[in-house]
């Protein structure tokens, strides 16, 4: 109903075209160059640009790192969530605070930090590399970045649902004889699986596109630990715009629909939540 | 990334002991300590010791070696341009979000769903990709570069590239803080100043803005955080041009890679300060807005 | 001043909210919009103030035709349902608002508006919570203050919509009495929506009553609930008894019974239904010559003076296929001498009972 209607609050016309007209030049406008340019490719050079063996590597390196990160975060971020709401601890609203670190740091800085740490003279190599596990310049090493960056994203989701969770539903489950096992299981668990979900398929895609914290861990050897954003890298400063282009829009268009499926997630998050409470 | 980097809560943290004193929420405290001493473990080793580490490598070649990182012509420059950055785009992305908040709130629209979705799209493209974008558009070879070429204007491998990146990585900021609070708030209030005789004007600056005045600056500090911050959307458009074109996160890649380990910490070092300072920022408005959430609240 | 609005239509998407409404307002009356949730009547209210545009039709403010002024050129005073006070300032600050904002030539002095909101909060008798910010306030504060806010601007009328729609039972009866007694000293003209008949009856002068986005009935408020102008203004108004039968005369004819009816514009012989409030209804012996149905005491309650008495009819009435249920209101010193008790067979009568053309449901 854009137009004729007269509304009573003023600006409406002009915040909605600012909002609009900006967001065409920054974001619309821009990302559609890609498909364009991915368009003026014959399909066999497209064909050759996204299915070159060393490109499929890095697909396989980042989907399957990234997948394998957000599950450890699912695990984990799981565990914080849990502690930073119903336990009380020293120190619990510092590491409440910290937990958006990930947000808030460059990733550049967390890359070198992560490196530093793990290398083979690091602060943790040092003992590691004596067992055989060799981190920094591995495809493990991309894991571990990928751990860092999608931590929050699963602790963030999974937090205020289980705040939001009444008491009540746990006191029914004891007073029918359940065991605080059973419990946590088969009543809060399910409660929580949207928002699991959620945050894994968020960490998830946030892994996929990460670029800053995994190339100096990552050591960037082709075949072997070279991510997919890399590789878009390396082809522009090789002026392969097209190959790059090909990429990217490869990308793209795994992250849209990842977002499609995110926006499913969510609204399925609320609609529980609001079941459940 | 949609969802995530914590919307502003107005709820306040409740308190974990509800759930510890109840009998039914209670967990086993065997359970309780391996939860606990798990996930605290995990925290350690994923956020503090990465956190530590930034710090203690800076400082190990000791404190000169630390001051003249700083202070040498290239690292100033480069903080002098990370702070241009930051002042260009996160003023132009607050605008956005007021706009934005202010159309998708306050106004019945067609597809109303459909633009929130776009708005949070910058946040689901890989950085690289949103570098990508303004070469194929500004560069050499993209739909401007003859144009610019002849007209002797430089955006890629300049500043207004590294901007416009910035721009496009840090858009949704601001405008996803403000949405869900201007949605909660209504229109009423602001319907209340114009009967009494309140113009726009005087409605948005006294009625509006002092309402979302914390989501607001809430996301102005996200905002500046990412701003700052970003790398890999700026490592694409900026060309590191040293002295000209480099931000702090590209200097600390050069440092780093010229294996000048120290004094690449040591620039990380203020960029890991900045995240501190955002994060208590962030805890004190958080604290702020529950606070008021709560006193007196009796209807 | 005198409100007046003309065949105003006003739709949402398919939804009709208005459908060519047309009134008029005396002036220092103090009226009721009154009817069920989604029958226009905050409609109405949002498009006097100006806080929505009419489809089409007319909105007058006293003599001047107010329908393409924006809300801010009204000078009408709205009160919110749920108040709207601006939760980031003060009580003070939110009554002197509306003086603040005024064109620099028009604004009083700091001085003046200090005294006028003094005065306000002094008229509303809340000076003492001056300083406080309104999320410190009870929901019947917040609302006098709301109306303190909304008299600062001296408005040339005063909307309200839903004022007690949010406070619990025992405040909304003291805000109502006060509500009352301050009209009685402003004299400004005052339109109210509410859903509640009981409130309507109360406070108003006068009751528009809507149903559907048109109006059903206009009155003084005892007139419109003694005679109904229809039989949905007669059941929103109050319990009622239902009677479908057919006209014969002064007669409802109902299934071998009758009643006597008042059947203004009812053929002779057509379909009726009659209606009759609980109090209306008479209950007599059994054995009783004259008009009336039998029917079975079902349930007899007494609440306080009034003694309330369920009943079952004993025979099924035109196009019911069931036996009717009736509610009697007997004063509880005349209950000793019907000597009521469950189960007992009476013949049930009323004195009064109105007849409108029957509708099919």
């Amino acid at each position: 109903m854009v137009g004729v209607q007269r509304r009573i609050l003023p600006g409406f016309g002009l915040s909605l075209g600012f909002t609009l007209a900006y967001l065409s030049l920054i974001v619309l406008i821009p990302l559609s160059a890609v498909f364009l340019k991915t368009a003026t490719m014959s399909a066999g050079a497209l064909w050759e640009a996204i299915s070159a063996p060393r490109v499929v590597a890095t697909y396989r390196l980042s989907f399957g790192a990234s997948l394998l990160a957000a599950a450890v975060n699912v695990v984990f971020g799981l565990m914080l969530a849990w502690s930073l709401v119903r336990y009380s601890f020293p120190g619990r609203k510092l590491v409440d605070a910290l937990i958006d670190l990930p947000f808030a740091l460059p990733t550049a800085v967390a890359g070198i930090s992560l490196t530093a740490l793990y290398a083979k003279n690091g602060w943790l190599g040092q003992y590691l590399e004596p067992l055989g596990i060799k981190i920094a310049f591995t495809p493990t090493g991309v894991l571990v970045a990928l751990i860092f960056i999608g931590l929050p994203f699963v602790v963030r989701t999974v937090q205020p649902v289980l705040e939001d969770l009444e008491a009540e539903v746990e006191e029914a489950a004891a007073s029918l004889g359940a065991s605080r096992w059973q419990t946590v299981i088969r009543v809060v668990l399910p409660a929580l699986l949207p928002a699991l979900l959620t945050g894994f398929a968020l960490a998830f895609a946030r892994a996929v596109g990460e670029y800053g914290s995994v190339i100096f861990i990552a050591g960037n050897l082709p075949m072997v630990s070279e991510i997919t954003p890399l590789i878009i890298i390396t082809k522009l400063e090789q002026y392969d715009y097209a190959g790059a282009t090909a990429v990217a829009s490869v990308m793209l268009v795994f992250s849209f629909v990842l977002l499609l499926l995110i926006n499913l997630l969510q609204e399925w998050t609320r609609r529980s939540a609001r079941k459940v409470s | 990334m949609a969802g995530a980097s914590g919307t502003l809560d107005l709820r306040g943290r409740s308190a974990s002991a509800r759930f510890e004193e109840n009998p039914a929420t209670r967990d086993n405290p065997w359970a309780r300590r391996i939860i606990l001493a798990t996930s605290l473990a995990f925290f350690a080793l994923f956020l503090v010791m990465p956190l530590a580490a930034v710090f203690v490598e800076a400082l190990r070649r000791g404190l000169s070696v630390y001051v003249a990182a700083l202070t040498e012509p290239d690292a100033l420059s480069a903080i002098k341009l990370t702070l241009i950055v930051a002042a260009v785009s996160v003023p132009m992305n607050l605008v956005f979000g007021i706009a934005a908040a202010w159309a998708i709130t306050k106004f019945d629209f067609k597809g109303k769903q459909f633009l929130i979705t776009l708005i949070d799209l910058p946040f689901s493209v890989s950085p690289v990709i949103a570098g990508l974008v303004f070469v194929l558009v500004f560069g050499a070879q993209g739909w401007f570069g003859p144009w610019l070429r002849e007209n002797d204007i430089k955006v890629i491998f300049a500043v207004p590239g590294i901007v416009l990146a910035t721009v496009f990585v840090t858009f949704p900021f601001v405008a996803r803080e403000l949405i869900p609070l201007m949605q909660a708030q209504g229109t009423e209030e602001e319907e209340a100043a114009l009967t009494l005789g309140a113009t726009g004007w005087q409605m948005f600056r006294r009625v509006t803005l002092p309402n979302i005045k914390w989501a607001l600056l809430y996301g102005v500090i996200l905002c500046n955080a990412r701003a700052m911050g970003e790398f890999g959307a700026v490592s694409v458009v900026s060309g590191h041009i040293r002295g000209l074109t480099n931000t702090m996160p590209l200097h600390v890649e050069i440092l780093y890679n010229e294996y000048q380990f120290a004094a690449a910490f040591a620039v990380a070092s203020l960029l890991a300060l900045l995240a501190l300072l955002t994060l208590a920022l962030k805890s004190y408005i958080e604290w702020r807005t529950a606070q008021q959430g709560t006193v007196g609240d009796t209807p | 001043m005198s409100i007046a609005v003309r065949d105003i239509t006003k739709r949402f998407g398919p939804f009709t909210a208005l459908d060519g409404v047309s009134l008029d307002f005396a002036p220092g009356k103090l009226i009721a919009l009154l009817g069920p949730s989604g029958c226009g009547k905050t409609t109405l209210l949002r498009i006097i103030a100006g806080l929505e545009w009419a489809d089409s039709g007319r909105v007058l403010l006293g003599d001047q035709d107010a329908s393409d002024r924006h809300v801010r050129e009204r000078q009408v005073g709205f009160v919110f349902q749920h108040y709207a006070l601006f939760r980031h300032m003060t009580v003070f600050e939110n009554v002197a608002f509306g003086l603040r904002v005024k064109p620099r030539v028009a604004r009083p002095s700091e001085a003046q508006i200090r005294k006028r909101v003094d005065d306000l909060l002094e008229l509303v008798q809340l000076g003492w919570l001056a300083s406080r910010y309104p999320t410190q306030l009870s929901g019947g504060q917040r609302q006098r203050i709301a109306l303190a806010r909304a008299l600062a601007v001296e408005p040339r009328v005063l909307l309200l919509d839903e004022p007690f729609g949010a406070l619990d039972a025992q405040v909304r009866k003291e805000l109502r009495g006060w509500l009352r007694r301050l009209h009685s000293e402003l004299h400004l003209t005052s339109i109210f929506v509410t859903h509640d008949q009981d409130e309507a009856l109360d406070v108003a002068d006068e009751i528009v009553l809507m149903n559907k986005g048109r109006v059903e009935q206009v009155g003084a408020a005892q007139d419109v609930y003694e005679t109904p102008a229809t039989e949905f203004a007669c059941s929103f108004l109050g319990a009622v008894n239902r009677f479908p039968g057919r006209i014969r005369g002064d007669e409802l004819e109902l299934a071998g019974d009758w009643l006597p009816v008042v059947a203004h514009g009812i053929g002779e012989g057509e379909k009726a239904i009659a209606l009759a409030r609980p109090h209306e209804l008479q209950i007599l012996s059994i054995d009783s010559a004259g008009p009336g149905l039998r029917a079975r005491v079902e349930r007899v309650l007494i609440n306080g003076p009034v003694a309330r008495i369920e009943l079952k009819g004993e025979t099924i009435l035109n196009g019911t296929g069931s036996y009717p249920t009736f509610e009697a209101e007997v004063p509880r010193d005349r209950l000793g001498g019907l000597d009521l008790k469950v189960g007992k067979h009476v013949r049930l009568s009323a004195n009064r009972l109105r007849a409108f053309p029957y509708q099919s449901l």
